[in-house]
């Protein structure tokens, strides 16, 4: 496999584009691997890329149900940010910013990251001061945040509601310039070939049935194409962490609930940047094709079903209006929902789990895209060291029992709150 | 749109209901001293894929609280019953 450059664009096109390779191989299972990694999303396809490059475990393999990034890897608002506050939190996720900066050039696969900013809107003197609060934490670590009043929002997001009758008129917000936006198959097919290109397996169209166990041990998993045995299983499975872990015999802090995203008609450029409404769940930026791309609230309910309601539309479709009058007559183009491993807190778990040669990354809720690098980087070190990294030793399973919960938003053990 | 059939009020929309929780799930008693039942009770669950027994709030009906049999991978709507008449 040849690296990607400009100059092979150039040398392909005079060939008439017939000669590229394939990005990544497509092998049968071999009978066992040192690691196997059972979601072939971005979590843990990154995964295998860091267990390869990082700990020189090769012989490991990617094992997916349907096809690479067919999950939450590709039913997300593509949002990448930093701007967490909670001890476990707040250095996880800008080890994920680091990442994702060089990300593209560390898989010489471009995944069209888009530093653009975004903005956490404030509707209230309360919710100025929580970002002026979470804004100091976040400079305290070294990592970027600037607090605006109402005029320089003003200034700077022109097209908000600032009428005297608007109900939740704009205070100010707190800003992250180095968040934006990255192109979410991208990084799924850029981990991908990178993984591949260390050796690593990636078999799809191939579903876990069960695993393999051996004096109560975890020894490999049974798949739809037969007994594959593995010296340590991998879980990254995302809204399906409660289906897998229950066959293991494991029950978890987890509910999976549907999320739906929204992409509007196409229109000319309009907002250059991320907005989070601070008065309802809703988040709203413009794709490089020109949609508005758009997420709001859970359905509410625990469901596997990839599909959601008209009620959270017109829900989330409310708030793009109330922030946005603007968008009133903008039609949509295309809806989609994925499921969402709700952790009880809110916070991901990256540990080894009380059975023995399993290990699981999951509880991501929704914020499980921007951290792919940083989650694919720490699992693979928890993986290979049989310990976790500074990074994610919070993120453990026991927590809840020590009374440890990581709860960004406050909301207590209500899934379908956070 | 869910449409939950009511005991009360029969046949209504997923927007006249709230969503409670697992209905499986059953608060220890209160002289429970184990701290795993605890445990299990504020934050562990099945996450069942397939049916599921969970508790919705009738709150802009007739305000009863209902235990729905539901199918979480079809959505397939179940029984419906009045919570207070499930057996615990």
């Amino acid at each position: 496999m040849s690296n990607y450059s400009a100059f092979s664009i150039f040398r392909h096109a005079l060939s008439g584009n017939k000669n590229w390779s394939r990005a990544w191989r497509d092998p049968d299972p071999k009978p066992s691997y040192d690691v196997l990694i059972v979601g072939g999303g971005g979590h843990g396809l990154a995964t295998a890329y860091y267990l390869a490059k990082e700990h020189d475990i090769r012989n490991v393999a990617v094992i997916e149900k349907g096809w690479l990034g067919g999950g939450n890897t590709g039913r997300n608002t593509t949002i990448v940010r930093s701007n967490y506050m909670m001890p476990g939190n707040t250095m996880f996720y800008e080890r994920s910013m680091k990442l994702w900066e060089n990300l593209s050039q560390d898989l010489n696969f471009n995944v069209m990251l888009s530093q653009r900013g975004q903005y956490n809107l404030c509707h209230s003197p309360g919710q100025m001061d929580a970002a002026r609060r979470r804004g100091n934490v976040m400079r305290a670590n070294g990592i970027d945040a600037e607090l605006f009043d109402r005029d320089e929002v003003r200034r700077r997001l022109p097209y908000l509601d600032y009428s005297d009758n608007c109900r939740f008129p704009v205070h100010g917000a707190i800003f992250q310039s180095r968040a934006g936006t990255a192109r979410h198959d991208a990084v799924a097919w850029g981990y991908a070939r990178a993984a591949d290109k260390q050796g690593v397996d990636i078999i799809q169209q191939c579903e876990v049935v069960g695993y393999l166990w051996e004096d109560g041990k975890i020894i490999g998993v049974e798949t739809t194409k037969g007994p594959i045995r593995a010296g340590k299983v991998g879980l990254a499975v995302a809204g399906h962490t409660g289906h897998l872990a229950s066959k293991a015999g494991l029950r978890l802090p987890i509910e999976t609930h549907a999320l739906q995203a929204f992409v509007s008609e196409p229109l000319k450029p309009l907002i250059d940047t991320v907005i989070s409404f601070g008065a309802a769940h809703f988040y709203i930026s413009q794709s490089d094709k020109g949609g508005l791309v758009m997420g709001g609230d859970l359905e509410g309910y625990n469901s596997y079903a990839q599909l959601g309601g008209l009620p959270i539309v017109e829900h989330a479709l409310g708030s793009a209006k109330a922030l946005i009058p603007s968008l009133s007559r903008l039609r949509l183009l295309r809806q989609w929902a994925g499921v969402m491993d709700m952790s009880m807190d809110g916070s991901p778990i990256i540990a080894k789990t009380p059975v023995e040669g399993l290990y699981l990354n999951g509880g991501w809720c929704y914020g499980g895209f921007k951290a792919t690098p940083a989650s694919g980087w720490c699992f693979a070190w928890t993986i290979a060291k049989d310990e976790p990294h500074e990074d994610n030793c919070e993120f453990t399973l026991n927590r809840f029992e020590h009374g440890y919960q990581i709860d960004e938003k406050g909301m207590g053990p209500q899934p379908n709150a956070h | 749109m869910l449409r939950i059939k009511c005991p009360i009020c029969g046949l209504r929309d997923e927007t006249e209901f709230t969503y409670g929780a697992d209905a499986i799930v059953r608060r220890p008693d209160m002289d429970e001293t184990n701290p795993q039942d605890w445990l299990n009770y504020v934050f562990y669950r099945d996450d069942p894929k397939g049916p599921h027994k969970e508790y919705w709030h009738h709150v802009q009906g007739c305000r009863q609280w209902l235990v729905l049999e539901r199918n979480t991978l079809s959505h397939e709507i179940g029984a419906c019953r009045l919570a207070r008449e499930v057996p615990k």
